[in-house]
Formats: structure tokens, sequence, C-alpha cells
């Protein structure tokens, strides 16, 4: 087991450092210069020279790539205008547009992104697993056919309007804004519900779905049937013996989703003014602030990484079948 | 190296049981099972009939689809209440089962009557550990501590023989080889002491040196438990080596009832010697196979008379269009009472003496 | 029936061996594990002959059939098709030989695919051989059909508009389009219910007298491997432990497995006065082909094993006119 995660955190190492090569050379060498971005409309060949220089432009891309590298391991010095800056490790670089470490920006991001993420799945992966498990035990009825049909209808409308939605219409919501988990609990969570309402709203619409799709499945199967002739309750045959097995498919999309939406829940974020990771990365992509884009794909090529791993761990302690190895 | 130091095999031979005695402990009367689809009502089981005292095996056969799986089912109140329409009467131990609350079948699954399935593989959970679930089959029905609860699973599989029980109790059902956990469905069933064992299809997925090992078991255990056992195949060989009465379904329908020397011996009904004729002998010079021709009606649509009647090579040899119009009872067609048969033709014990038996190996 | 096997065969199987690289289990799973699913198979099949292949789950049977059509490129061993060994051709060297040998499957639902007519099905055998002008393809398919007892007007139709044993006569008029000379077949009547098993037995046997087809059967069921087959060849864990006529191979089986795997089949003639037999036990499990038993696989569950037995593998061996036992100890049951 041990040298299994050993082995698995070597390939992710080099899954995310063939990210940064394949997302460096992607941004850094392509044919527009973000010198000139940052120059603005009053710009001289000097001062774009120099803007150049103080980016590291001006060397050749190989040792571009190996200072980068360089600051993520050990860490490094800027020179901006003359004035030299210590970077620690792990550096990736400076804001083009922002003046502070990359690193500073993305801490500061992503406990916004993780709570909301964390909270939202948390609502959602309980309703649409309930609402799921009932739809599928009342298969063909009216509360499976209400479920199923609130589900297609929630999961028509577009991810920004049902947001935009919550924010204009559900005002008995406390106003939505971020403070620290760690400093105030209380106002963390008010600020955070309309987020989170909307957030797992629309994902247990998908997830009532899925766990129904696969707990249909699961309820059909021959041990549903053993452990029905066995005289245990109704209740124990379909949440002990039926839902245990139905959830190994839905971790797998619980995966898969929540690795996306670690990377940046950037509608949520935008319409309900909290500055997560999507936000940066919006504002980095439109400034074309190439640090803290790089910045922002090599974090979410780590989180990716680390939830695939998660995602095989649990599946062997959900099915002792599945052997790591 | 002479034969003198060679040991000679383990053998076992089968011993025929006493005659029928006792009333009965299951009774079936009129069972009819039907199910409402899309594409009409199956009407999978017919009006069937039988009882069966303690300590008795019944064996009922058929081929697939002819009814053997839901009729048992029915048994158990397993059936989904709300797409199955089940009328009829099935009494167990004097419990009527049919009509009974989800409550009361709950106490009484398991506990008066208990069922193993074709496949052991895809019957056991495969997330829980043996002990585990052999454990939860006993506590559904008493009332003990964990321990306790253990102790009997543990000298349950050892009944079973499943050898190191103590330790093979927390192994995972795909740890088994496909006999072992079979022995581990049979000791699940058996833990509560059920007066009721059905047993479907249970040899079917296992190899023949297996199933061999798994017929004995469960002959072994109805001895020591005296249970009776509806023992449902498809395999007349299993029918000869396990059963004291049978049962031959064909369509949602029992068309043969009799003790198994009887049936197999001296059947009466032209589908069951069709069966005969139908299967390879494994002695004496090969015969030529008359299959029956076609293949088993739907359910959807059971043909009018005797639902046999298309594939029946004797259908001309009754009078008028009775098989096609006439559905037959399944009575007593000889001198002995208790050999059932459900067909309109005259003198069918000639029929099969001087026709039949000749063209059987 | 017996059959001259003294002439050239057929087919020959020469040291036959099939191992399977699987993953290893330990944690450092450097060195690499093999099922040897078919490990050492000698077995030859005349001209019109019908070998039987027996055997519980497991032991190599469909692996075998599968390395004789060449689905599979053996890992060692030959196998001679009228003297040419065929073990490593490449697929275009192949293409006579894919026509001559045919394979039937167990699974008649999964086998034919669900969206082709059966004369789409039927027609691309006969085109992959070019068999037949394409003007003249669809009355060869309906003569197919015909042949196999399918109605010819039907080859419109799809394989869901057919009952189980309708699908498998389809299955055998494909492999007949090639006009092959041997006909694997794996399992053909395992799914099949008794009556409709009967009714496609009788089939494969019609054909076999008609056109002169030389088959290798494979069965788990021991009473249509005896009725269909003139020779009979018993495998356990990837070797035939006993291969001989059948009659002799029924009667008088020499090899302790043989032995107690005939004494296992419940027969149905208990009823009808024949005295039962006495049905050898055997103990424990067939063990894992990934780590077979060393010298004699059986020696785990037989009842003579003696300690030459875990040290010397033994040979196929002719005890018997035509019957080859592979036991130190072969020898008919007493008592
Ligand atoms: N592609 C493969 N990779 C690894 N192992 C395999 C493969 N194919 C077959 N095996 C293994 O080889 C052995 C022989 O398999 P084979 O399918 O030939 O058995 P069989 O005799 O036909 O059994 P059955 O009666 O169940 O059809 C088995 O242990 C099987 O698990
Ligand atoms: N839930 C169901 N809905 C509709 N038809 C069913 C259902 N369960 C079984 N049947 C049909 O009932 C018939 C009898 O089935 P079964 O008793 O399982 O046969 P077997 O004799 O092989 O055990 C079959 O035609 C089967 O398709
Ligand atoms: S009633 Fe008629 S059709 Fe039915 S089995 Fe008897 S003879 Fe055949
Ligand atoms: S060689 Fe030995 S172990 Fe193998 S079958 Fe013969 S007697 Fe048994
Ligand atoms: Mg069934
Ligand atoms: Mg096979």
């Amino acid at each position: 087991m041990l040298l299994y995660i050993l082995k698995r955190v070597v390939s992710a190492i080099s899954v995310v450092v063939v990210t940064l090569v394949a997302s460096f050379a992607l941004f850094f060498l392509a044919p527009t210069d973000p010198a000139g971005t940052i120059c603005g409309t009053r710009c001289n060949a000097d001062r774009l020279a120099e803007i150049r220089s103080s980016l590291g432009l001006d060397e050749p891309p190989i040792e571009q790539i190996g200072g980068y590298m360089k600051g993520i391991l050990v860490g490094r010095d800027y020179t901006t205008s003359g004035v030299v800056q210590h970077c620690d490790a792990p550096c990736l670089g400076y804001s083009y547009t922002l003046g502070q470490p990359v690193t500073k920006l993305l801490a500061q991001a992503l406990p916004v992104t993780v709570s909301i993420v964390l909270g939202g799945a948390v609502v959602y992966l309980f309703f649409g697993v309930l609402f799921g498990t009932l739809s599928a035990q009342r298969r063909g009825g009216t509360l499976d056919r209400a479920l199923i049909g609130s589900s297609i209808v929630i999961n028509s409308i577009p991810y920004f309007v049902v947001a935009v939605l919550v924010a204009l219409y559900v005002t008995v919501l406390p106003h939505s804004e971020y403070h620290p988990l760690l400093s105030n609990p209380l106002l963390w969570a008010s600020g955070l519900v309309a987020a989170w309402l909307t957030l797992g709203l629309t994902n247990a619409a998908a997830y009532t779905r899925y766990s129904r799709a696969s707990m249909i499945e699961s309820l059909g199967q021959d041990f549903v049937r053993t452990a029905r002739s066995k005289g245990i309750s109704e209740r124990r045959v379909v949440y002990r013996h039926g839902l245990r097995a139905a959830l190994t498919p839905v971790v797998t999309i619980f995966g898969i989703d929540l690795a996306g939406q670690l990377t940046g829940a950037i509608f949520t974020e935008q319409i309900f003014g909290l500055p997560g990771i999507g936000v940066l990365t919006l504002r980095a992509f439109n400034q074309y602030d190439l640090p803290v884009l790089m910045g922002c794909v090599l974090l979410g090529s780590v989180v990716l990484v680390v939830m695939n791993l998660v995602v095989d761990i649990v599946y062997t302690v959900l099915d002792p079948r599945v052997r790591l190895g | 190296m002479s034969d003198q130091t060679l040991r000679g095999p383990d053998t076992v031979v089968r011993t025929p049981r006493a005659a029928a005695t006792g009333e009965a402990y299951l009774e079936v009367s009129d069972l009819r099972v039907q199910f409402p689809t899309a594409d009409g009502t199956v009407d999978a089981v017919q009006g069937l009939s039988y009882s069966l005292p303690l300590g008795r095996t019944l064996a009922i056969v058929g081929e697939s689809g002819s009814g053997k799986s839901v009729s048992s089912m029915a048994v158990l109140g397993l059936h989904d209440p709300r797409g199955t329409r089940i009328t009829g009467s099935i009494k167990v131990g004097g419990k009527q089962v049919v009509g009974m609350s989800a409550d009361e079948l709950r106490r009484y699954r398991g506990a008066d009557a208990a069922m193993i399935f074709q496949d052991p593989q895809s019957s056991l959970h495969p997330y829980f550990t043996i002990g585990d679930q052999i454990m939860e089959s006993y506590r559904a029905h008493h009332k003990v501590s964990k321990r306790v609860a253990k102790a009997q699973a543990i000298d349950m599989l050892g009944r079973v023989g499943i050898p190191n029980p103590q330790r093979r109790i927390s192994s995972y059902p795909h740890e088994f080889s496909g006999g072992m956990r079979q022995r581990a469905m049979i000791a699940m069933a058996l833990v509560n002491d059920p007066k009721l064992l059905i047993a479907d299809e249970p040899t079917t997925a296992l190899d023949v040196t297996v199933q061999a090992q798994i017929l004995d078991l469960i002959g072994d255990l109805q001895r020591d438990f005296g249970s009776a056992v509806v023992f449902i195949t498809h395999d007349l060989g299993v029918v000869a080596e396990v059963a004291d009465d049978v049962l031959v379904m064909y369509a949602g329908n029992a068309v043969e009832h009799g003790p198994v020397g009887k049936v197999l011996g001296a059947p009466l009904h032209p589908y069951t010697w069709g069966l005969l004729e139908s299967l390879p002998a494994l002695s004496g010079e090969p015969a030529p196979l008359h299959p029956i021709p076609g293949s088993p009606p739907s359910l959807l649509d059971v043909p009018s008379g005797c639902p046999f009647h298309p594939r029946c090579e004797f259908r001309d040899r009754v009078g008028g269009e009775r098989c096609t119009t006439v559905h037959p009872d399944l009575v007593p067609r000889t001198a002995d009472t208790g050999r059932l048969s459900r067909c309109h033709l005259v003198d069918p014990d000639r029929v099969y003496q001087i026709e039949i038996l000749p063209r059987l190996p | 029936m017996t059959t001259d096997t003294t002439g050239t065969p057929l087919l020959r199987l020469d040291g036959l061996q099939m191992h399977f690289p699987i993953k290893g289990d330990g944690l450092l799973a450097r060195r690499k594990q093999w099922v040897r699913a078919v490990d050492g198979v000698d077995l030859t099949l005349a001209p019109g002959e019908t070998l039987g292949l027996v055997g519980e789950s497991g032991c190599g049977k469909s692996t075998t059939a599968r390395l004789i059509t060449r689905l599979l490129e053996p890992t060692a061993g030959r196998i001679l098709y009228e003297g040419t060994d065929i073990a490593h051709l490449s697929q275009r060297r192949l293409r006579p030989y894919r026509r001559e040998i045919q394979l039937i499957f167990q699974d008649p639902y999964s086998s034919l695919n669900p969206r082709h007519t059966v004369g789409t099905i039927v027609g691309t055998a006969l085109r992959t051989h070019d068999m037949v002008p394409r003007s003249g393809e669809l009355k060869r398919v309906q003569e197919l059909l015909e042949l196999v007892g399918l109605n010819p007007e039907h080859y419109n139709r799809y394989p869901h508009e057919f009952s189980g044993g309708q699908r498998q006569r389809i299955g055998i008029a494909r492999a007949l389009a090639a006009r092959p000379k041997v006909i694997v077949a794996d399992e053909p009547v395992s799914a099949l219910d008794v009556s409709i098993q009967a009714q496609v037995m009788n089939l494969l046997e019609n054909l076999r007298k008609e056109l002169g087809i030389a088959f290798v059967f494979i069965a788990h069921d021991l009473g249509v491997v005896r009725h269909f087959c003139d020779r009979v060849a018993v495998m356990y864990l990837g070797r035939v432990v006993e291969e001989g006529p059948r009659d002799a191979l029924y009667e008088a089986p020499q090899h302790p497995y043989t032995q107690a795997l005939l004494s296992a089949v419940p027969d149905i003639g208990v009823v009808r006065g024949i005295p039962p037999r006495r049905r050898i036990r055997l103990s424990g499990d067939v063990p894992s082909p990934v780590d077979p038993p060393s010298g004699c696989r059986f020696r785990t569950r037989c009842w003579k094993a003696q300690d030459i037995c875990a040290i010397q593998e033994p040979q196929l061996d002719e005890r018997a006119p035509g019957q080859q036992v592979a036991c130190h100890f072969a020898a008919q049951l007493t008592g």
C-alpha cells in the first residue's frame, strides 16, 4: 500500500512537471508579447526592453524555464526597476499587474474556492444520493417522476442563470462575502450559504439522476434478492446492501467533478463576489498576467492528480475486490 | 510399485429414502403469478398446486422460462408487490404467505423458509465478508450480541465443510472458490434452522465434481435438520440423484407430478417423454436423440387448450380438437393416484411402454 | 464408430502451450507471473473425426480452441494443419487456414452482431473467403439457412428475432459458409435447454455425416460429448490427462481424474434400475493455473498419489489400444 502510494506520487509529480513545461512553452513562447501589454499605449522601445528584461523575457526559453523551476524548488531573486526582491520557495514568480508573489495570491484564493466547493459538495451529495435512492426505490411512482422531472428542469437552466436567480431573489440569505473560517466560523458560513445553495442545488439535480441509475442497477442485483430472502428490513436491504454497492460509480463521478470545481468555480465566485481561484484565473487571463495564469494551471494539475489518487484509495475502501498494485 | 500400496478412492453411494410420511409443511394451491408489462401480461405461473412434507425433497424441473424460479420466489414472498399479481394460496407451516404484510414477511423469510440461488458469485454481496453476511442472517431473527452471532456463523461454516472457519469467516466472497461460495450460501440459509429450504439451481454454475459435493452436502444437512427441500433444476440426472418427488413444469403449468421413480421411470406426459428422449445417455449404446420440435411458447401469449399442443406429436391421437381447445387438468391418469399428469391422451402408460421406452437408450 | 487414425492426421497439436502474462501480486511486482492456461497439449484429429474435449472450468478448453483457430498465438508448441505448422503464421498467410478451420461459440446471444441481418452475417462470411460470386450470394445464404434448419425467407431478420437455439443455428450457418474441413465448437449447446440442445446436436451430427467435417467438440457435459464424439480427451489444469476411444474412456477410464469426473456425473439411469455407481469424492479445489503443483498436477486431490507423483510429471502413455493415460499408476478401478 505504502509502496503503491509512493509510486503514485512519483507518477503524479511527473504529470505535474510535464504540465508545467507544456504550459510554460505555450504561454511564454506565445507570439503575443506580455511586455507590450504591460507597457501599454504610451510605450517606447527603451521602456519595452526594460520591462522585457525585468520579466526575464530576453533570456533564451531554456533559461526562462530553468529559472522558473529553480524558483519553485529553492526560490529566486527578481529585479524590478532596479530593486532586488527575494521570492521564497516555492516561488511561482510575481504577478505582472498586482506586483505580488503568485504563491501569495493563490494562497489567498484557494481557501475561498475550497470553502465554496466542499460546502456545496456536502449539500449536493447529501440531497443527490438521498433523492436518487428514494427515486430508485419508488421507480415509476409519483415521487420518482417528480424528482426526475425537477432534476431535468434544473439542469436545463444554464448554471449562471440559476446563480443569478439565487443571488437576486433569495434575499433572505445572508449577504455573500468571504471571511476566513478560522477568524469567525459563523461569518464564514453565512457568507457562503448562497454559493453553497447554488452549487448544491444544480449538482444535486445531476447527482439525483446518477445515484438513481446506479441504485436501480444495484437493487436489481442478485445479492439484493439474497438480502431480502434473509428476512432483514427493507430499509436495511436498500441502504446497507443496495446503496453500498451503488456508491462506487457515484464516487468516481464525484472525484472528477470535485477536481474540476476546485480548479475554479468561476460562475459561482464571480456572481457572488467571492475572490476564489476562478476569479483569479479569469483576471489573470484578461490582463495577460502570465505568472498568475501559470500558477493557476499548475495548481489545477496538482489538484487533478491528487484527486485521482484519493478516488483510487477510496475505491479500495469501498470495494474489497479492488487491490492496489 | 505394486497396486497394494495404493489407497482406494473415498466413495459414497446414494441410498433411497423411505416413502412419504407426515403431513404437508409446504402447501401450494392454485398459485397464479402474473407480471403486467408494457407488452401485455406475462402469465408466469398458471394455477400451480403441490405439497411437501418435512424431510422430503421435491424437484421442480422444466426448461428455462417455465416458471420454476417465479413460483419458488413467490413461496418466499420475494416478488415486488407493485409489479406482480399473485393469487392462490401458499401455506408454510400453517402460515399463509400470499397477502402477508411486509413485516410478517420479514419475520417469515429466513426463519421458516430460506433460499439459495443459482449463481453464488452474484448472490453474495461483494463488499461484505462471509461472516458478516451470515451473522446478519442470524441476527435478523435472534436478538443476540455480535459475539454470539459470530460463534454461530463459525459453527455453521464448519458444518458446511469449509476448512478453518475461524479464519475464513473474515474472507470476502471473491476470496472463495465457486464451490466454497455455494457452501457459504447454504450456511447463510440454514443458520436460522428453517424447516423449508428452496434451492434454485444451486449447482448449475458449478463443475460436476463440485456439484457432487454440494448435492451430498444438501442431502446430509437435510437429514440433520429434517427440513423440506424444494430443489429446482433443469438437469434430469440431478433430479434422479436428489429427488423424492418430481414436478415437471411447462409454460407456467405443472404437467406431471409424482414420485421420482415413476416420473423418470414411467412418465405419463408427452413433454416428459420429449425431455427423456432429448437426453444423451451416459452408458449403453448411444441412441439417436428425438428432440421436441419447436421451442417453448411466449408467456405473453400461452397457446389455447393444452399449452404443449404446438409441439406435441400425440395431439392427433386425441379425439376432436380437444388438445387445442380444452386445457387438461392435472389428474391421476392411471390406477396409481400418486401420479398426476395434465394430458388428454388415452392410456399414456401403454403409449410410453410400447412406443417411447424402446427408443430410450 | 471407429475411425482410421493410421493415416496422416488433419490436425496435430504438439506440445502446445499458452501462457498468459499477468501482473504479479507482490509489492515488488517485478517478477512476472504467468497463467499456464494450456501447458503442453498433444492431440491429433483425423479427417472427418470428432474429438471431444472435456474438463472442468478453467482447465484450458476454450484457450485450446482459440489456439487451434489461431485467434491466439501460442507461446510454444506446434499446430500442424495438413503438415504445415500454422502456430506462428502471419495474418496474411493464415487466410486459407482461417477458411478451413472454423469456430462456433458457446453464447448464441453475444456472438452475433445485433445490428446485422442474418443474411449479412452469413453473407459476410461468404465474401471474406470469396466463396461465391456476388450474384450468387443470396442464393447460397438461403441454401445455408435451409441446411441448418432455418426458414430461408428469414435472411433479412435480425438475431434478436430468433430464439437461442435458432441463433446457434445461425452461428453454425456462418461457420459452414466457408466450407471448412474442421469445426472447433466451443460449448455449442451448453447455453441451450435440453430439448433445444438435442435439436442442435442432431443438426451437427447430420452435418458431420453429410459434409464429412472433422470436429473438435468442447463441452463440460459428459453425456453430450459421449453422444457426439469418436474420441475424447480429458483435460486438467492445462494438460491432457487421458485420451482415447469413446467407449474405452467411458467404460474403462484409467486416470484417477477421469474416474472421479465420470463418477460425479448425476445419471438418470438409477431410476431405470441401473445400479447406482459409487461416486468418488474428491477433496479440495482445482489449484491455480498460475502456480500448478509440481510433478503430476492432479496429485493434490489424488487418492493414489505417491512420492514420485510430486517429483516426476507423468507423460501420456498408451495403456490400452488407442488409450493414452498420463499417470504413474494408471489402472482401471476395481471393486
Ligand atoms: N487472456 C487471458 N489472460 C489471462 N488468463 C487467461 C486468459 N484467457 C484465459 N485465461 C485463463 O486460462 C485458464 C483456462 O481458460 P479457458 O477459458 O481455456 O478455460 P475453459 O476450460 O474453457 O473453461 P470453461 O469451462 O469455464 O469455459 C483459466 O484459468 C483462465 O482464467
Ligand atoms: N419481473 C418480471 N416481469 C416480467 N416477466 C417476468 C418477471 N420475472 C420473470 N418473468 C417471466 O416469467 C417466466 C418464468 O420465469 P422463471 O420462473 O424465472 O423461469 P425458470 O423456470 O427458468 O426459473 C419467464 O418467461 C420470465 O421471463
Ligand atoms: S393434451 Fe394433447 S397436446 Fe397436450 S400433451 Fe396431451 S396429447 Fe399432447
Ligand atoms: S501420477 Fe500420481 S498423482 Fe498423478 S494421477 Fe497418477 S497417481 Fe495420481
Ligand atoms: Mg430460474
Ligand atoms: Mg470455455
